[in-house]
């Protein structure tokens, strides 16, 4: 992917991020505070039979950090939790330079050089981790 | 100026982060390598002669600190890791003690973590209260609000002398004469004082104060506690162990030392110790008010070439300190951060371990430029031509 493009597909998920709002009681909210960046967002998360019905997400973080949440949220909805944790486990090995499937990231490809500059890698996979385990997590409803 | 001391400069670098860490001059890298190459023994031990020349070393930067803070005599000096470290002596050695259930301390919302968790901590376990002084509209604090704020239950007034993201320098002499009256005592966190302004406990009246090392020019990991030394004689000891005990027997007795021994126990940080003196000497050789007087004259300078770009946002434009809080209008402040570093331009991002100040500023997070004397402004007009360029930020971030 050329270098303008990956830039405007990071931008425009930045400047018009179409999942940041609020959600309701029917969401689950994790926060993804980060320990070693100052950013810090709420991810709220429904996941209904298995399937994750509806993702949004609040908060301030950098460009990297928004972006790629909003991108990653894109990718998500209407997946299965299996499929869910598949997508997030291959961005991760991409962002950490390991073999991964480019199949399943589509748009989360804009990334793929994020990890040449290590003080990104954290906000790249803040949100990924977060909502990660809680999909790992038994016996959710 | 005195740019040729520091090695680090050598390299085109632009380092703006001063508030976290200062660079050290050549002549305290110098006396610590001294210290591993020429006399590396331990302080307070041998009968040898490099033993001796340690100890003197050890003892003479106890000289040099109360003389460079003004303390009535060196026993008042403990050294310690650090800030953060004096801080918690201060508050579960002394005042854990000291404080019972009811009792109220006086902090406001634009101090260091170091100045308000041990503090709250000290509320869960003893009960005590603790109370905000409110912040004038810029942020700052008078001592009409000081008096406002105490009641006939405050022991404690605990204040920054210099905060770390305003940059606004307390009236501590008044607040600590206030303090006095009413039978408070007075702590000063100085970590944010100490390298930028000539500061004198007795005169101050201050009962406890503690700074860094490593802000001030020194090594890291090295700090100092003062205590007014009746205070200090009632504080209890962290670490129990060598050093610090003058007799024990096999049924329990045990007999501490002196002040300050007694509150150093375990090897010290012997290298922090004679790089922190160092450190002092090159200071006091400069001149802290000379230091004092070219940091104001720098940040005004900043915040006029700042001023005149429509796009940037100052938090604290109006004080004398080394601190300049702003944000490019509509960017994060990480990534401008980001932005900077890509032209060797160090700047912080964040919220500067001043969590809880969001409650008055409106905002979390903010880039913040603070200046040493080492900073020109050839450097500053190089931030000024990057900034005005910062419309091509994301071009250059992503």
């Amino acid at each position: 992917m050329d270098k303008d493009f990956k830039r405007t597909i990071i931008l425009d998920n930045y400047q018009n991020p179409n999942n940041k709002k609020v959600s309701g009681n029917d969401h689950i909210k994790i926060n993804t505070r980060n320990v070693s960046c100052i950013d810090n967002l709420d991810i709220y998360l429904k996941v209904n039979n298995d399937v994750i019905e509806d993702v949004t997400f609040e908060g301030e973080a950098c460009v990297i950090s928004i972006s790629s949440t909003n991108i990653l949220i894109n990718l998500l909805i209407g997946k299965t939790r299996n499929e869910g944790i598949n997508i997030i486990d291959n961005y991760l090995k991409m962002i950490n330079e390991e073999e991964y499937d480019k199949e399943v990231l589509k748009e989360l490809l804009v990334f793929d050089d994020t990890s040449k500059q290590p003080s990104r890698i954290k906000c790249a996979t803040l949100s990924a981790n977060g909502i990660k385990s809680y999909l790992e997590k038994e016996n959710h409803s | 100026m005195n740019r040729e001391d520091f090695k680090l400069l050598e390299n085109n670098l632009i380092y703006f982060d001063n508030g976290a860490t200062t660079l050290k001059p050549k002549v305290v890298r110098d006396a610590i390598n001294d210290y591993y190459d020429k006399y590396s023994a331990n302080a307070h031990r041998g009968d040898y002669k490099i033993s001796a020349i340690v100890d003197s070393l050890y003892e003479d930067t106890r000289k040099k600190v109360a003389n460079f803070i003004n303390a009535k005599e060196p026993s008042e000096i403990v050294f310690t890791s650090g800030t953060t470290n004096g801080m918690n002596m201060i508050v579960f050695g002394f005042f854990k003690k000291y404080l019972k259930e009811g009792d109220e301390v006086l902090i406001t919302l634009s101090e260091h973590a170091s100045n308000i968790i041990p503090w709250f901590i000290l509320q869960k376990e003893i009960g005590i209260k603790v109370k905000y002084i409110e912040l004038n509209d810029k942020h700052e604090v008078e001592i009409n609000n000081v008096r406002n704020a105490i009641t006939n239950k405050t022991k404690v007034i605990s204040l920054a002398y210099i905060t770390n993201v305003i940059g606004d320098e307390r009236p501590i002499k008044e607040i600590s004469k206030l303090a006095h009256d009413n039978n408070i005592l007075m702590v000063v966190d100085a970590a944010q004082g100490a390298p930028h302004k000539k500061i004198n406990v007795q005169e101050d009246d201050i009962d406890f104060m503690a700074f860094s090392g490593h802000k001030m020019y020194g090594p890291t990991g090295i700090g100092v506690l003062y205590g007014k030394f009746d205070l200090l004689d009632k504080m209890i000891p962290m670490n129990y162990g060598g050093g610090m005990n003058a007799m024990f027997t096999k049924d329990g007795y045990v007999e501490l030392r002196e002040i300050p021994t007694r509150l150093e126990g375990g090897t010290p940080n012997i290298e922090g110790v004679i790089g922190l003196g160092e450190a002092v000497t090159y200071l006091e050789n400069i001149g802290i008010d000379k230091i004092n007087e070219y940091e104001k004259n720098l940040r005004k300078y900043l915040i006029d070439e700042l001023s005149k770009l429509d796009f940037i946002e100052i938090y604290n434009k109006d004080n004398d300190s080394n601190i300049v809080a702003f944000n490019i209008k509509g960017v994060f402040a990480q990534d401008t951060a980001v932005y900077l570093d890509k032209y060797n331009i160090c700047v912080r991002a964040g919220n500067h371990c001043a969590k809880i100040l969001n409650n008055v500023f409106n905002i979390n997070n903010t880039v913040r430029i603070s200046l040493s004397f080492y900073n020109n402004k050839e450097e500053i007009d190089l931030l000024i031509n990057v900034l005005k360029n910062s419309a091509n930020i994301w071009k250059e971030i992503l």
